[in-house]
């Protein structure tokens, strides 16, 4: 497994990939899904985000089991 | 008298058993005057191409207007801006039928000189004959052309040229017309807000024309039929009739609407199904063709999402000049983004003689193929 950058790094990704909310809104424990307007389009840019930046395969299964910003980087984080 | 026996047995004249049937290349024949002589055609490249699109636009304008709950949820990162509906009045084969009429009038094409019509189309127009049939009627094809149906969705504009030179090797055609049509929009349910956002209506219609150098190939094609149901049409075919549990809604996590008897597509699970097979495709393509990514000089992607598509672009490293984004004003039309960007692509003198392209469909199926397009 590939060293993995700090949750804060992750987080300034997303939230430049996410570009229609508003920065800070991300915190670790937020859960992700409550985002206004949480849509597949969202969905779809995170895992994009995990492929191109991380190398790491995400599934909407994953994504429906993990629930807050920090349950998802722990999920890219161990599969690097 | 000498071949009576085999003449009446097999019906065949004395002429073909003289000369060692069944290949008769010099005989003239007045009753098939197009039919050329039969010789082995070395290759095939794409000719003209032309378009249709029914003319009521849906824009962005509407559909937020029609589902104000969806601003803001970036579904405009798909990029579309607005896409055609096919008309009331319109079938997906008169739409194909308009676009070959377009060929023919835009770059003066002779229905005469078609030596074989192949349409991609999911709504024939009767259980049978094939609609390609029906065209052929319709268009004034000479009695010597063959006709084939097929239903693929995003990977058919190559398997139709594919088998278009698949014709051309096995009746001597010179001149392949593929028309593609899709009329995906009737199959929508109404609250299904993706892909009434996603799609659009249109037709194409390409020329093939043979060549004594082959400017077409290889090809790779692939399948995982195990994936069939990711992008579906659950009820209303052979296998699930339409009953009372067709037209219940099915809702997902992100609050889009379906039901078993409408279109339904697994977006995330399209998506990863994508980002790993097609980088996998392009790759064996071209170690197939000896080729690098350098060498291409335009690769043209099926355009279901200019999302996607980037992403694609990025994981593959192809540079942004050699990459083409264009459906911002049909949307996803399925089977005809390819041969619409080939059209773009032209206007804008970036398929010169001498250029190489890189032709790439991927989806419904699942099916996905690549096929390098020398022009």
């Amino acid at each position: 497994m590939a060293a993995m950058e700090p949750i804060g790094d992750f987080i300034e990704k997303l939230e430049r990939e996410l570009d229609m909310i508003e920065p800070g809104t991300l915190k670790p424990d937020v859960n992700y899904r409550s985002i206004p307007n949480w849509s597949s389009m969202y969905a779809l840019i995170i895992v994009a985000l995990c492929e191109t930046e991380y190398d790491v395969a995400v599934t909407g299964e994953d994504l429906r089991k993990c629930n807050t910003v920090s349950d998802l980087y722990e999920l890219v984080a161990s599969r690097k | 008298m000498k071949y009576f026996f085999v003449q009446r047995v097999f019906g065949v004249d004395e002429w073909s058993i003289k000369k060692g049937f069944p290949d008769r290349p010099e005989r003239p024949d007045e009753t098939m005057p197009n039919v050329r002589t039969f010789t082995l055609p070395m290759g095939a490249k794409i000719g003209a191409i032309s378009y249709y699109l029914p003319e009521k636009v849906y824009s962005n304008v509407d559909f937020f207007k029609d589902f104000p709950d969806s601003l803001g949820s970036s579904l405009e990162k798909t990029g579309v801006i607005e896409r055609h509906i096919i008309g009331a009045d319109e079938t997906a084969s008169d739409m194909a039928e308009k676009a070959a009429l377009k060929l023919f009038s835009e770059h003066q094409i002779d229905p005469q000189s078609i030596d074989f019509l192949i349409l991609c189309n999911l709504e024939p127009d009767y259980y049978t004959p094939a609609t390609s049939a029906v065209l052929h009627g319709k268009l004034g094809l000479p009695e010597h052309c063959g006709v084939l149906d097929y239903n693929h969705g995003c990977s058919a504009y190559i398997y139709g040229i594919g088998m278009a030179e698949g014709a051309m090797l096995t009746s001597g055609a010179k001149r392949v017309l593929l028309l593609t049509t899709s009329a995906l929009t009737h199959t929508f349910h109404p609250k299904d807000k993706s892909s009434k956002f996603i799609f659009g209506d249109a037709a194409s219609a390409t020329i093939i024309d043979a060549t004594d150098t082959g400017m077409i190939g290889p090809y790779i094609y692939g399948t995982d039929g195990r994936g069939f149901n990711r992008i579906i049409k659950e009820d209303g075919g052979a296998r699930n009739p339409i009953t009372d549990e067709s037209q219940k809604e099915i809702t997902d996590e992100y609050g889009n609407t379906t039901s078993r008897g409408s279109f339904y597509m697994n977006g995330n699970s399209v998506f990863l199904f994508t980002l790993k097979k097609v980088p996998q495709m392009i790759a064996q393509l071209l170690a197939k063709a000896g080729l690098q990514t350098e060498d291409i000089d335009q690769f043209v992607f099926h355009q279901p999402n200019e999302f996607l598509n980037e992403t694609l672009r990025k994981k593959i490293g192809i540079p942004e000049e050699k990459f083409i984004h264009h459906f911002a004003r049909t949307g996803n039309t399925v089977q005809a983004t390819i041969p619409i960007c080939l059209h773009k692509l032209r206007e804008d003198g970036k398929l010169k003689p001498g250029t190489t392209a890189l032709l790439a469909g991927f989806g419904v199926g699942l099916s996905w193929n690549c096929v390098i397009a020398r022009f």
